[in-house]
């Protein structure tokens, strides 16, 4: 009976999934492509998920590799140097870079303690992003401040992802594709991601995080274990970034900073580090929160007071940083916890 | 001119203001062995208000050092009432929660300071008005400035100040008590809460004064310049020995003279062109031809040093120079 009901839920769940796009398109393409780009920031939360809430490690670059996975997209899909391969290639080159990326900060740094490790992974990011705007000269590699332009859209056959087509009389725009396509990439991240919390790797995250020594001590590597854990967050986040690049037909450095970081960051802390509906929550409700910022807060001041006192852009790294500090205060587990954490965050606190 | 004293003089003007940032950091580290991470927006706060100070009254005919007082002593009090706030609101909770719970609601100050500055003193780089003459003096073929000659004599002076205060009052004695051990310095009488919070204050009113050289020297202020500065200046107190009061003055000093070299002479070595053998050779033949320049790293990469010079410092020596704490505690 209980499996019946769970049956039930998921195919309605599924159904709205798929009819959504049309639902939103009719409200305006705008909001299909706010969404994509919510389940861009749900997919990056995962990664950072599989980082900071399962091996409990705080990494304040992770957009940094985001940044790789677009970058590597960008220069291997635009006219910038001319080179035009299929996304299904440039995908794992982005996802095997930022991989790479993620191993090369991981290991000398995985032995430093909790909050060394964040500061170093925040120099990291910086690093990353001061090259991105620099690598223009003498050879021009990134082109700068300036970005990439003109990035290819994504191809399968003669399906053309920036373009309108018609299937059975049914208008399918750009983004509604890419809204398909994102779905797909998000359920087998979140299936990945749901097999890795009951394997023995992801036990092993949990142990690591919750004591390292008595991991090491039950025959744990802990040292690959964690940089399994910065590689394959890492390359979740590159794939994500190829995929932004696309969508985005543009990068810049620009799109990487600081605040990026700690807004994905605000997700997984917001939904509860390391339960992965709670994550996906948590991301979807703070990705709409600048849209829903935009639509209500910008006409309730021009009507209040004739004009825009607060922007909706620092109103939202407001409540960003309110949500990081009042979750941490209140609700440390998250607003969806998973118990391990529920255990760990709670319990001593009544001691 | 010689570059490399030049470049000397500069790094120990920068280096002292990150010295004294970095006390602000190393102190709160001492005793609770927490990252105040919102520091370096304490600092750029310190650093908008004495602005803003300074510039309304740039206007009236007050001598120069009375308004540059004005705006300092406006900046120092706001800014131990933030650090207060700051320990109130983010630390004092969660004092006993797991270690990465209270560096993620200072992530959350420090973005909210950041913001709430913006909303304050807007988008826009704000610039220091020219109140004072700023006396250039040449010294063994370079120069230096008598804002430089100011900033490096104040910091000395906080400096030892600091030391004073820490090694010779009864405060000070409660305050390195309480580094030691909380538990036991409670039970000799100390209020451990107060010394907790005085560290905070005094950290955050070190900071301003920070804030304001740092902003007099470049002669702008903006309300992103808390960010790198503060993260510098925790570069210098790990690179001291966190935790230890004089290695965070001589981190700063050596981050500040290490990124000032290293900008200084690195665009020239790493100017393919003056290499020998490569200049000529025929795949950079053209671009060197003329005196023409290829130069791999320029001036741009100078907050890449500090970040690179702390991934080092904590992966090869993370106690520091200083430093007798074992990092690798859990």
């Amino acid at each position: 009976m209980n499996m019946l009901k769970g049956r039930v839920g998921l195919i309605m769940l599924g159904t709205a999934l798929l009819i959504l796009p049309f639902v939103l398109g009719m409200a305006g393409t705008a909001w299909v492509r706010i969404t994509n780009f919510a389940v861009l920031y749900v997919l990056l939360s995962l990664g950072l998920n599989i980082v900071v809430g399962y091996a409990g490690l705080l990494d304040l670059g992770y957009i940094a590799f985001f940044a790789v996975g677009a970058y590597v997209y960008a220069l291997l899909a635009s006219p910038h140097f001319g080179i035009h391969l299929p996304f299904w290639i440039i995908l794992p080159i982005g996802a095997f870079v930022a991989c790479i990326a993620g191993m090369v900060l991981g290991a000398p740094t995985l032995r430093l303690r909790g909050d060394y490790l964040a500061i170093v992974t925040l120099g990291f990011g910086e690093i990353v992003r001061i090259f991105m705007n620099n690598l223009s000269n003498p050879i021009n590699i990134t082109n700068g401040p300036k970005g990439v332009n003109l990035i290819d859209p994504f191809h399968i056959g003669p399906i053309n992802f920036a373009k309108t087509d018609t299937f059975a009389g049914l208008d399918v725009s750009g983004p509604i594709k890419y809204y398909y396509f994102l779905l797909v990439v998000l359920m087998v991240v979140i299936v990945i991601n749901r097999r890795l919390q009951d394997s023995r790797i992801g036990r092993a995250w949990v142990a690591i995080r919750e004591d390292e020594m008595a991991a090491k001590a039950a025959g744990i590597n802990t040292r690959n274990i964690k940089l399994l854990a910065f590689a394959m967050g890492a390359s979740f986040g590159g794939i994500s970034g190829g995929m932004f690049a696309a969508i985005q037909g543009f990068v810049s450095p620009e799109s990487f900073i600081l605040n990026e970081s700690i807004m994905v960051l605000a997700m997984v802390v917001l939904g509860g580090m390391g339960n992965i509906w709670g994550v996906v929550a948590g991301a979807i409700v703070l990705a709409f929160v600048p849209e829903v910022l935009r639509y209500t807060v910008e006409p309730a001041q021009m009507a209040l007071f004739g004009r825009t006192l607060v922007e909706p852009e620092v109103l939202r790294m407001l409540i960003f940083g309110s949500a990081l500090v009042l979750t941490m205060r209140f609700r440390p587990a998250g607003f969806w916890p998973e118990t391990r954490h529920k255990r760990e965050f709670i319990e001593p606190a009544e001691k | 001119m010689d570059i490399f004293l030049q470049q000397i003089i500069n790094g120990l003007t920068t280096g002292s203001v990150y010295a004294v940032v970095a006390l602000g950091y190393t102190m709160v580290y001492g005793i609770i062995q927490l990252i105040n991470f919102a520091h370096g927006e304490v600092v750029m706060i310190g650093a908008m208000v004495a602005f803003t100070f300074i510039t309304s009254l740039a206007g009236g005919n007050l001598p120069a050092p009375v308004i540059l007082l004005a705006g300092v002593l406006a900046a120092v009090p706001t800014c131990m009432v933030i650090g207060y706030l700051l320990e109130r609101a983010a630390y004092r909770p969660l004092r006993h929660a797991p270690r990465l719970a209270p560096l993620i609601t200072a992530i959350g100050m420090s973005i909210i300071l950041q913001h709430l500055a913006l909303l304050v003193w807007g988008r826009n780089p704000m610039s220091f008005p020219q109140i004072m003459e700023n006396p250039i003096i040449p010294i063994g073929g370079a120069v230096i400035s008598g804002v430089q000659i100011g900033i490096i004599l104040l910091s000395f002076m906080m400096m030892a100040g600091l030391t004073w205060f820490v090694y010779r009052t009864r405060f000070g004695i409660a305050i390195r008590a309480t580094a030691e051990n909380v538990r036991v310095a409670e039970l000799m009488g100390v209020n451990a809460n107060r010394v907790i919070a005085a560290t905070f204050i005094i950290g955050a009113g070190l900071g301003a004064v920070a804030g304001v050289m740092f902003g007099t020297y470049y002669g702008i202020v903006h309300y992103t310049m808390g960010f790198t500065l503060g993260l510098k200046a925790f570069s210098a107190a790990v690179l001291g020995g966190i935790g230890n009061i004089a290695g965070a003055m001589v981190g700063g000093i050596l981050l500040g003279l290490v990124e000032a070299l290293a900008t200084g002479y690195i665009g020239d070595l790493s100017n393919l062109c003056h290499w020998p053998g490569l200049g000529t050779s025929s795949m950079l033949a053209e671009r060197c031809a003329d005196g023409g320049n290829f130069v791999v790293f320029g001036s741009n990469y100078q907050d890449v040093f500090a970040f690179l010079m702390l991934i080092l410092v904590l992966v090869l020596r993370p106690s520091g120079l200083l430093g007798e704490r074992v990092s690798e505690r859990a």
